[in-house]
């Protein structure tokens, strides 16, 4: 068994992150900005990285500067947006050939990180602003990037119970950003966020790979030139309270309903709490020997998909299955009777056990890839609470029946939205 | 047992096939924590025409049935499968292809104990009348998942409009009303024919001692009473080079209209080293007319006929092959004509050297990327095994392609009467 340890380097205006390995043939090099995801700008942040990886000053066309990276041997470059509690996250993520398994051993890793530095520290701006029509394409593609969120049901409904439960909490802001914001974008006010972003963000930058620390990191300091910043947080634990359950229903031209049960769990990434919580998800609805895949599905065949996952940084828990719009009653009566089953403790030891199992095997397979080592490091950071593999596993395994009983008693149920085919049987 | 060493990819494979005719393959992998196992029979949702084992008629089965069949698997009479692999730690799924059906845990403790699991819940099939009419609410509740999914029926509508008879033109899953004639006499009819150890492959891939496993699979396999058993029949009704239609469009509950075209291949009866060739040349010509480099896919983007889910793709089997292009587009007309266009022109025209040289580098670093992944190793060294061809020699056919090499592909490939159009709009 081989767990992953990871050496952070607190370098000027960002944490290195560096894992020696020689597993992988290639190397990876994510670099994370972070920051809480707020109405005024999240529309901004969300084009702003579509523009950096359009072109640069250098790659001054998409053609060029990707004429440039499939001569890195095929490097994977891409950005992605995604959420961690209340923090709205910006990954660049260049994935890059290791030549010692080349038959041509030219140096790859310099000019990747090289390639990267480029993108995010020089962009195609003339006189403080973006070109002009870069923007106009990248607003386009990006209005029809939120648009087409409905057109995918099981996204769209994992979107709209987080609407409606978190409704007036900056987590309900999609990634995204807002449609009828996307036109107030200008060439200069983008500018002016980028440079906001790039001063303020906290940053993370990972490397796994067969790499020395010491060779890396005075010539990444050289070529990351961030500023020194204090860094904007967020209080994780702030958790609202449940007044009433809230049950929406909205009916569009599909076959199949799509059901999605928020739960508030009033634990967070780094609680004592929370490892018990991990394996209260894992009997009640995270795996195929879960309670809500073993009663939803193989007793009743109701759906073939009935499954539970954590919003680790928020303290959601939230259950989504694919049903015939009649059996809206018979589904949510079992998902809602499972969750007080694991309030009363009634689940077996064999439960708690290959939950356990399957939690820890979870976790080494996670490491078996450079991008799950990245995520599982990033926890931390998100958390600002530093929690050694090693340590998770052994906390984890430690668990009691009753510490999950007690995990399960903090959980409330909040919201219930069904996205139906029709309109009776309410 | 056979070694078979790639000195440049510093990898290592071990091959034995067994005396019952399984074909069994061991990669080992240090450094890593999990062990990746896949058992895969040569029986997909095409293989719906054949003579049963012990039979001597040609039957047809009903649409879906292999997959069905790979659902029903994992029940016995004393529970779930699912919840053996789980008490080891391991997590187990399955999947069925238009051509195979493969059933695989990932396991990072006791991974002995879940190969034997898998081996033996594979080879020891328990189908009752019951369990059967059971499933049919649960595999219902898959279908309607998928016609709901606009990629989906994108994907298959370009499908059925190339294809006049061949079955690749079923849904893998079956219909609703196909699935609803299947009985537990029919699984075992398919069970029995299909997987014989001589029409299947075990591999494994992870931080193993190859010998010691070895031992273990013969042991368990020595075990087992299986007869000789000469190869399937199966059958497949002639299919003209010609597509079935030219467009079609589907009209569904989205807001952003999508538009693929597709192209049907006619070198489809090849295997082997030939058939990886061609299936590399493909890629390599449909990557220098579309990738994010390529100066259509600039101009298709500032003209506003695509995003960024504009992608494209390959997929040749023994029998059937086929090329798709396309997204999301606010305009699937313009982007249909456009598309078009560039094939057509690219017919008879060269690519640079250069943009080859860059394409192949581009290749060879995806490769690279995907040894990283076991999953990857074990399911395309299978799909590769059973269409005659070597994962390993990827890269030195790449390397061995030329300009020439990609516009005979080209030439081949592209024929205005083998396009057909799908596109989905709003209702």
């Amino acid at each position: 068994m081989s767990v992953a340890t990871e050496k952070i380097t607190k370098l000027k205006g960002f944490q290195l992150h560096t894992v020696k390995t020689d597993k992988f043939k290639t190397n990876n090099i994510v670099v994370k900005w972070r920051t809480p995801i707020k109405k005024e700008n999240v529309t901004h942040r969300a084009i702003l990285p579509y523009i950096l990886q359009n072109s640069t000053k250098k790659y001054n066309t998409t053609t060029k500067l990707r004429t440039y990276v499939e001569e890195l041997y095929g490097a994977t470059f891409f950005i992605d947006l995604s959420k961690k509690g209340e923090y709205h996250i910006v990954s660049f993520t260049l994935e890059i050939a290791n030549e010692k398994f080349l038959s041509d051993s030219s140096p790859l890793l310099k000019k990747g990180l090289e390639f990267l530095s480029e993108v995010i520290f020089n962009p195609n701006v003339e006189n403080g602003a973006f070109d002009q029509t870069i923007l106009n394409n990248e607003k386009r593609a990006l209005k029809q990037r939120i648009q087409s969120i409905y057109d995918d049901k099981m996204r769209y409904s994992n979107q709209r119970v987080i609407d409606v439960m978190c409704e007036n909490e900056p987590y309900a802001l999609s990634v995204y950003g807002d449609k009828d914001e996307v036109d107030n974008i200008t060439a200069q006010s983008l500018y002016q966020y980028y440079q906001e972003a790039l001063d303020e963000d906290q940053i993370d930058i990972f490397m796994v790979g067969d790499l020395e620390t010491e060779d890396v990191t005075s010539y990444i300091e050289n070529l990351f030139p961030f500023k020194e910043r204090e860094g904007k947080t967020i209080d994780r634990r702030n958790f609202t309270s449940v007044e009433e359950v809230k049950e929406v229903r909205e009916v569009q031209d599909i076959k199949q309903g799509k059901l999605n049960m928020g739960f508030r769990t009033n634990i967070v990434y780094g609680d004592k709490d929370y490892y018990a919580l991990q394996i209260l998800n894992g009997i009640y609805g995270g795996f195929s020997h879960s309670k809500l895949f073993l009663n939803v599905r193989e007793k009743e065949s109701l759906a073939y998909y009935a499954a539970s996952r954590l919003e680790s940084h928020k303290g959601l828990l939230l259950v989504m299955s694919g049903i015939d719009n009649q059996n809206y009653e018979k589904a949510v009566t079992i998902i809602k009777e499972q969750m007080e089953l694991m309030k009363k403790g009634e689940f077996t030891d064999q439960e708690i056990m290959q939950t356990k199992a399957v939690i820890h095997n979870q976790m080494l397979e996670t490491l078996d890839t450079s991008r799950g080592m990245i995520e599982l490091f990033y926890h931390n950071s998100v958390s600002d609470k530093y929690v050694e593999i090693g340590e998770w596993l052994k906390e984890m395994s430690k668990v009691t029946r009753e510490e999950i009983v007690a995990s399960a008693q903090k959980i409330d149920l909040d919201t219930i939205y069904f996205l139906t085919g029709s309109e009776g049987n309410a | 047992m056979e070694k078979i060493p790639f000195t440049q990819l510093q990898e290592e494979l071990y091959y034995e096939k067994l005396d019952n005719g399984l074909k069994v393959y061991i990669l080992p992998k240090k450094g890593f924590n999990k062990t990746f196992c896949t058992f895969t029979t040569n029986y997909g949702s095409i293989d719906n025409h054949f003579v049963p084992l012990d039979g001597s008629d040609y039957v047809k089965v009903p649409d879906g049935i292999a997959h069905f069949l790979e659902h029903k698997l994992f029940e016995k009479e004393h529970g779930d499968v699912f919840q053996e692999f789980s008490k080891n730690g391991a997590s187990a799924n399955a999947f069925t292809s238009f051509t195979r059906t493969a059933y695989l845990f990932s396991s990072t403790s006791n991974v002995e104990n879940n190969l034997e699991t898998l081996i033996n819940f594979v080879q020891e099939p328990y189908f009752t009348e019951k369990t059967v009419e059971k499933e049919k609410g649960i595999i219902g509740q898959e279908i309607t998942m998928y016609d709901d999914n606009p990629d989906w029926r994108l994907y298959f509508g370009l499908i059925e409009n190339m294809f006049v008879n061949h079955p690749v033109k079923i849904d893998i899953a079956g219909t609703i009303e196909s699935i609803s004639h299947i009985t537990k006499d029919m699984l075992y009819e398919c069970y029995h024919t299909f997987y014989h150890p001589s029409n299947m492959l075990l591999f494994i891939v992870g931080p193993v001692d190859p010998e010691e496993y070895m031992e273990k699979i013969k042991a368990n396999q020595g075990k087992k009473d299986y007869q000789n058993h000469s190869e399937v029949k199966r059958k497949f009704e002639n299919e003209p080079e010609h597509v079935n239609k030219e467009k079609q469009v589907l009209k569904m509950n989205v807001h952003t209209s999508k538009c693929l075209v597709g192209i049907k291949a006619i070198d489809v009866n090849q295997s082997g080293s030939e058939m990886l060739k061609n299936e590399l040349s493909i890629n390599l010509l449909l990557d220098s007319l579309f990738s994010e480099s390529s100066d259509n896919y600039q101009n298709l983007f500032q003209e506003g006929l695509i995003d960024d889910t504009f992608s494209y793709d390959y997929t040749q089997e023994h029998g059937f092959g086929f090329a798709m292009i396309g997204g999301d587009t606010s305009n699937p007309d313009g982007l249909e004509k456009a598309i078009k266009e560039i094939l057509i022109n690219a017919k008879g025209s060269d690519i640079s050297e250069e943009t080859l040289e860059r394409t192949k580098k581009k290749k060879i670093g995806a490769f690279l990327r995907s040894i990283n992944s076991p999953e990857y190793i074990a399911n395309q060294f299978t799909r590769y095994a059973f269409n005659e061809m070597d994962l390993f020699d990827v890269v030195p056919t790449l390397e061995s392609i030329t300009v020439d090499d990609i516009k005979t592909a080209a030439n081949r490939l592209i024929e205005e009467d083998r396009l057909t159009t799908c596109q989905v709009i709003p209702k």
